[in-house]
């Protein structure tokens, strides 16, 4: 194709790509050096018969002007970044010093709201993973194993967590675990405790996110790893079946194998998916005992009166980094390849 | 046919049976359950003294006089006027598919017809947009938007899903593309076509199964987003999802949970369907990176 031909062809996805996708990452690394304005203060007198007195109060008129006039904020350089609610530098170092042991340090970062995001997102990432990968192989295994007419219907109901909204699969799940849903209320009387909820407790709810993960995402590696057994050669595994080997070392040294490149496709696509857990904070209305990278985002955006978009920016910026790191790995892979095939 | 050494132990038939069956508990049972209870009175759905009341319905019967009722549905659609987010999820839907696939079409027939180096380096790109999370791009948004009065209107939203949605929907026609012959519109080139004949006459007639599938997951992604349209839209235009999360808070105070109920039962109804008609798309679609490595 000529060159001129690809242009005008790709021109439209292109643009859209460069608008929406590359220059909101310029806008928010712009937007990251900048902070809201202070509020404009003026001194009012308030006199009364007997005595006047000076008080400070807040000009709207003026700081509505000031932010009118200039809507970006004032420069701060890389404070937002190092402040209280981002990187949080010296509050890391005072914590070092003052606590005694690694878990005490631990403890003192997770009032940090950054590293608090950071550490849940982190974990969830880390955990969902591969209990997806391991969940949807094993269900792969089962559903090859069935009856050709049942295999579809089952494949329909597999699919239906996957598909559902985030925010509607976790307000589903939610409503069932909390206290007075059917299994908040079963586990109440298997434990015999009214007051327990999942909601009360960080690990609990940390617990109950995991699992709304896996559900959600198991699906996903499940159909990935159905199609793949479709591909596996029935003579290898004949052969295999010649030499004597058990079904269980059939599974674990014909199937498996097969399934490596899935599990590496399935791994960055989860990887991709999980770091950016936002919905089912939202849902099951966890961001007082866990948060992510993406909940802060938004709360600094949609939660108080005022937008930080300076806030929200840093922390884009910092979650891309994270993003970036990710998928180091696969890029760095890429790039040999894409050499390798060059020379 | 199996042959007798294929065959399973019953063991390990009832095994594997009983852990699909398990599993499907937990895949629809919170549907069916959801479902169920969307037409009960609160106090049956969460019934504080007995689970079962949810099944009978004992409370919706002494209040509303028969098993089953209508109420959360009717306080949301008519009383929450969720038929508003309804249609706004409407147009949203159907007008990011149709650009994102207009768009994609084209593009994605360039990359895969392109041997140059730029369209690998374009696929890349994309790879790592496509990792982006979404609310990061939305608050690099959101500021310019306010300055320029665009914030709060569903084409900007319907632009920006679009967007997003480019970085897939690329890859994914792309590598559906590679799968037609190139001859094919190659021959129509030499028999004097331009490439947008080409295209016209002999890639747009087989590309349709492609597109549909692709098509499905835009839909996908615009109907179940969140973060965007939670973020971008004023609060007369927002779409189902965030409205559902908006009036979580109100309806609870008002003791009408069983609003929010109904009104995520209605969002669920269409991917039901979509699944039930789509299922092979689906799941095709699904597997084309994967089988591609």
């Amino acid at each position: 194709m000529k060159h001129k031909t690809f242009f005008w062809f790709i021109l439209p996805s292109l643009a859209a790509m460069l608008l929406f996708i590359a220059m909101p990452l310029v806008s928010v690394a712009i937007q990251s050096l900048f902070v809201e304005h202070d509020q404009v203060l003026i001194e009012v007198e308030n006199c009364t018969p007997f005595k006047c007195e000076s008080s400070v109060a807040v000009d709207q008129e003026a700081t509505a002007a000031l932010r009118e006039e200039r809507p970006l904020g004032q420069f701060n350089a890389l404070g937002t970044y190092t402040n209280r609610s981002h990187l949080a530098f010296a509050e890391v170092r005072e914590a070092w010093n003052a606590s005694g042991s690694l878990y005490e340090f631990g403890a003192q970062l997770m009032n940090l709201p950054f590293y608090k995001a950071l550490a849940f997102t982190i974990t969830y990432t880390a955990v969902v993973t591969p209990f997806v990968i391991v969940l949807g192989l094993a269900i792969a295994l089962g559903v090859n194993a069935l009856p050709q007419l049942v295999k579809g219907p089952t494949i329909f109901c597999s699919l239906l967590p996957m598909i559902v909204t985030p925010l509607i699969g976790s307000l589903i799940l939610f409503w069932m675990v909390d206290a007075d849903g059917i299994l908040g209320a079963a586990l109440q009387r298997i434990f015999d405790d009214d007051q327990l909820s999942l909601k009360a407790s960080h690990s609990l709810t940390w617990i109950m996110l995991i699992v709304y993960g896996i559900w959600h995402s198991a699906p996903f590696s499940f159909i990935v790893f159905y199609a793949g057994l479709q591909t596996v050669p029935q003579e290898t595994l004949e052969a295999a079946q010649i030499d004597g080997a058990t079904r269980w070392q059939r599974v674990r040294y014909v199937v498996v194998p097969y399934m490596t490149p899935l599990v590496v496709f399935i791994t960055l696509m989860q990887l991709m998916d999980n770091f950016r857990v936002f919905e089912p904070i939202v849902g099951f209305s966890a961001s007082a005992k866990a948060t992510s990278l993406s909940w802060i985002i938004f709360n600094d955006l949609r939660g108080g009166d005022i937008q930080l978009f300076g806030s929200a920016a840093a922390t884009s910026l910092l979650t891309i980094l994270g993003v970036v790191v990710l998928l180091m790995p696969v890029l760095i892979r890429t790039w040999q390849e894409f050499g390798r095939k060059v020379v | 046919m199996a042959s007798v050494a294929q065959r399973r132990s019953p063991g390990l038939i009832f095994f594997s049976t009983a852990f699909i069956v398990f599993w499907l508990m937990i895949a629809t049972g919170p549907f069916i359950w959801t479902v169920w209870g969307s037409f009960k009175v609160q106090g049956d759905f969460f019934s504080k003294t007995d689970w079962r009341y949810a099944l009978y319905g004992v409370r919706t019967i002494t209040e509303t006089g028969d098993a089953f009722t209508g109420n959360g549905y009717f306080g949301a659609w008519i009383q929450q006027e969720f038929w508003r987010n309804a249609f706004n999820t409407v147009i949203v839907v159907t007008f990011t598919v149709i650009i994102s696939l207009t768009m994609g079409t084209l593009g994605g027939y360039a990359l895969a017809r392109s041997g140059f180096r730029y369209a690998f380096w374009l696929l890349m790109a994309a790879l790592v947009f496509r990792a982006m999370p979404h609310i990061t791009l939305v608050s690099g948004y959101l500021l310019p938007f306010f300055e320029w009065n665009l914030w709060g209107h569903l084409p900007t939203t319907i632009i920006v899903l679009v967007a997003i949605n480019q970085p897939f929907t690329l890859w994914m026609l792309h590598s559906f593309f590679l799968n037609i012959p190139k001859d094919m519109d190659e021959s129509a080139l030499v028999d004097g076509c331009t490439r947008l004949q080409a295209f016209r006459h002999v890639i747009i007639p087989v590309m349709w199964p492609g597109v549909i599938t692709t098509g499905l997951f835009s839909f996908l992604l615009a109907y179940n987003d969140f973060a965007v349209t939670s973020v971008l839209l004023s609060q007369e235009n927002q779409t189902m999802v965030p409205k559902i999360a908006s009036f979580l808070g109100t309806v609870r105070q008002q003791g009408q949970v069983m609003f929010a109920v109904a009104a995520v039962v209605s969002a669920m109804v269409p991917l039901f369907f979509l699944v039930l008609f789509f299922q092979r798309q689906i799941v095709s679609g699904l597997t084309t990176g994967a089988v591609k490595g």
